[in-house]
């Protein structure tokens, strides 16, 4: 019964999506009130049958129903409950509809909140209607989560034990929140096109915030868990399904800063729209590159072709059709307000030039194989040097210009105070460069710089931090400390990056119980493997004593775990971290007689990405407060005052 | 308007140069790195100079894994044709066995053997690489449904 009430549910969603794209986009012409008014409750509407049709896949996940071919060869009676949930996105189906589940929860936010003109969030909705039309016919000819199963198993297959965890429960609805979170924006942007309105970006800016927040978390989460869970010591591989997420973040974060551009001082009209759309083809291709089984990994689910066929139609109507109306209506638009060389729009404009470059270096790299495979049937693989030689320095040279930018006016800024202003963190940068000279070993030039540059951020956002307390008001200030904040965040990242990147250590060793080994400052004594049973697996626990002089300090248990429902074999990392240093240790493979391999590394400063990722986060989020507690019209007195402020 | 137009052409020779810079970096990293996937035929074929970086992929020779002092191990990898001897000191991945696909990065050294910096790991046993899945069908040991 479950499954059918579900595909119901589905068809009404789709019912509903085409109500909100056609009334949505009657509605953006003025006289048309009432269209208006049924594509907002129609957006709700949708986000209703959506859910109910995701809650019902849970139901039938958490109850196990087998007869649904989803839940069979993703779920299993043993699995505990937290996964048995997240077994609901854990597979190619169950995930699809989760994207439209977020789409659908954003449609229906920016039908309640109504933000910018009527006509202009009438256009947005109907965008949203279209996309989310596109995806539930895609969910419903080729991807179909309650397909039933005749007669059905008594058990599930299983889910792969890698997505076994609570670091990858959460990943992907936080990924995709920031993926499909971007198609707001997207909206908004074709509906400013559509209407020529302006106050798009200041439209669009939270629900920009929000997706960039999400973005930024589920990087972070997805590269805490490959450090982890892999156990390769490593926290970020240059993956294509992680450059799929990265891509997307860049374009975000370019597009976060040229429509403040926009919004404040009208610079960037054009360009801001066409990184809104510009963003979100990152996220489609994304999916695509992710979801159509032309990558082969972990989260490659199908491999079905005309799943594939059918994405990659919807991408070319999705992108082309945004760019046709681009290309018809851009220049309708009033054009972008002029500035001088030495003011905030510059520098702006070389974040955009720096983070869309290396957004470009990115996309290169990860689709140079893939096309050149189509081509002629090479295969070749592009690994982390050529990311090293091109994405790196370009970042790099960004991040040194991020202090300039508050500093500057609109308009026209004033180059030398900027600078007397930012001694200090010059200051701190020099102390750091030649702390790392003094202390580290080995001296790289890589690191060297990072620190310097990790200070002059963290500096700078310091000084701002000193300058704004008890100066400005509610919004303004609280834009000013999230800038400072991510800023910051952006600073401790690269300290963790460079800490691990110049002075990890590693030591892999093959050990009888008794016997010893170094690693680092730490002295590890192997006392045996055991066999552990746990919920759905059978392990072999390692007991590794870490030694202080003769005395055991504490005792790490990294396993390796067989899960006979998938019969699979994985890897459980241990970890000890003292805040500022990591001791990690993998269990490898049994050589007989007790002895197995062991492999260790000391990861210098590693928390410290994560860190880094979760300030930015936060940096972000004291920006949407700010956002949404300032609510009064742009012309009114405080939003004046705030924008002299800035 | 003179003025204003000038400055658009000098914004848009100066976003040229970027492009332009951009574009030589992504070419020059691209030659510098990229690294091609080779079957154990086309080592035998001499496509391969000593040195030089490649991903080996094939299958693990029965019989062949042997553990050698510490973490080293050797074995062969074949595409039945062919057979490239593989030395690797590390830790092998949990699904690393004999007669699975497996495919290594690294570069021959003088004696003829492929030194192994890095064996991938599969996700799961089903799972085959697919430059596995096209040399073994080039060298005609592939059949369907396997």
């Amino acid at each position: 019964m479950t499954g059918e009430l579900g595909q119901l549910a589905l068809c009404f969603a789709l019912a509903l999506a085409l109500v909100m794209a056609a009334a949505g986009l009657a509605g953006t012409r003025a006289d048309r009130a009432g269209a208006r008014a049924v594509a907002s409750s129609a957006a709700l509407g949708h986000l209703v049958f959506v859910g109910l049709a995701f809650g019902t896949l849970v139901y039938a996940f958490v109850t196990s129903d087998f007869s649904i071919v989803a839940v069979a060869g993703n779920s299993h009676t043993l699995k505990p409950l937290v996964y048995k949930i997240s077994g609901v996105w854990g597979n190619h189906e169950g995930s699809m509809l989760l994207w439209v589940l977020v789409l659908a929860l954003y449609a229906a936010l920016v039908a309640a909140l109504q933000r910018g003109g009527a006509r202009l969030t009438s256009g947005a909705i109907g965008i949203q209607g279209l996309l989310a039309a596109a995806f539930l016919l895609f969910i419903l000819f080729t991807s179909n989560p309650f397909f039933r199963l005749d007669p059905a198993p008594f058990e599930g297959a299983g889910l792969n034990p890698l997505l076994q965890d609570p670091g990858l429960a959460m990943h992907p609805p936080m990924l995709y929140a920031g993926y499909v979170g971007l198609s707001a924006s997207f909206a908004y942007a074709a509906a400013a096109l559509l209407v020529g309105e302006e106050g798009w970006a200041r439209a669009a800016r939270p629900f920009m915030l929000i997706a960039w927040i999400a973005l930024t978390c589920g990087i972070a989460l997805g590269s805490w868990w490959a450090y982890y869970e892999l156990g390769w010591g490593g926290f970020w591989f240059w993956d294509p399904v992680e450059n799929a997420s990265l891509m997307p973040w860049l374009i975000a974060t370019a597009l976060l800063h040229s429509a403040l551009a926009t919004e404040r001082s009208g610079a960037f009209r054009t360009w801001s729209l066409l990184l809104a759309i510009a963003g979100f083809s990152m996220s489609l291709i994304g999916t695509f590159l992710v979801r159509s089984g032309v990558l082969s990994s972990v989260h490659a689910f199908a491999s079905d072709p005309t799943r594939g066929f059918f994405i990659m139609v919807l991408i070319c109507l999705a992108i082309g059709g945004a760019l046709a109306l681009f290309a018809w209506r851009a220049h309708t638009l009033q054009g972008g307000a002029a500035f001088e060389p030495v003011s905030r729009e510059t520098t702006l404009l070389l974040n955009n030039v720096f983070l869309v470059a290396s957004c470009a270096c990115v996309f290169v790299g990860t689709l140079y194989p893939l096309v050149l495979d189509a081509i002629n049937g090479t295969k070749i693989s592009v690994g982390p040097p050529y990311y090293a030689l091109t994405f790196a320095p370009i970042f790099f040279a960004a991040l040194f210009l991020v202090p300039f930018g508050p500093r500057l006016g609109w308009k026209r800024g004033d180059l030398k105070a900027a600078w007397r202003d930012l001694y200090p963190a010059l200051g701190l940068a020099a102390v750091a460069a030649v702390v790392v000279l003094a202390v580290a070993s080995p001296r790289t030039i890589a690191a060297t710089g990072a620190f310097a540059v990790a200070g002059w951020l963290i500096g700078a956002s310091l000084i701002d931090v000193r300058k704004r307390i008890g100066r400005g008001r509610g919004g303004a200030r609280a834009s000013a400390f999230a800038a400072a904040l991510a800023h910051a965040g952006l600073g401790v990242t690269l300290i963790g990056v460079a800490g691990t990147t110049a002075w990890r250590s590693e030591a892999l060793t093959v050990l009888a119980p008794g016997e010893t080994m170094t690693v680092g400052p730490y002295t590890l004594r192997f006392d045996g493997v055991t066999r552990e049973r746990g919920p759905n697996y059978i392990a072999d626990r390692a007991h590794i004593a870490l030694m202080d002089g003769r005395d055991v300090r504490a005792t790490l248990l990294p396993e390796h775990r067989f899960y006979p429902a998938e019969g699979q074999d994985m890897n459980d990392t241990a970890i000890r971290t003292t805040g500022v240093r990591d001791l990690y240790l993998a269990l490898g493979d049994d050589r007989g007689g007790g002895r197995f391999t062991i492999r260790a590394y000391v990861s210098p400063l590693a928390p410290f990405i994560w860190l880094g990722g979760l300030v930015m986060a936060l940096g972000g989020l004291l920006s949407l407060w700010g956002r949404l507690r300032a609510r009064p019209a742009p012309q009114s007195q405080p939003a004046a005052q705030a924008l002299a402020a800035e | 308007m003179k003025t204003k137009q000038k400055r658009r052409l000098a914004f848009a020779a100066a976003l040229l140069a970027v492009g332009c810079v951009v574009a030589a970096v992504i070419v020059y990293g691209l030659g510098q790195n990229t690294m091609y996937f080779r079957s154990p035929s086309d080592v035998a074929a001499r496509q391969v100079s000593e040195g030089v970086a490649f991903r080996l992929g094939g299958l693990v020779e029965k019989g062949s894994v042997q553990h050698g002092a510490g973490a080293d191990t050797r074995f062969s990898v074949t595409d039945g044709k062919s057979v490239v001897r593989a030395d690797f000191n590390g830790v092998l991945p949990a699904l690393f066995r004999e007669g699975q696909g497996v495919v290594a990065t690294g570069a021959m050294d003088s004696s003829g053997t492929f030194i192994a910096s890095e064996v991938l790991a599969k996700h799961d046993e089903k799972y085959m690489p697919p430059e596995v899945v096209q040399a073994l069908k080039k060298s005609g040991r592939w059949q369907e449904g396997q």
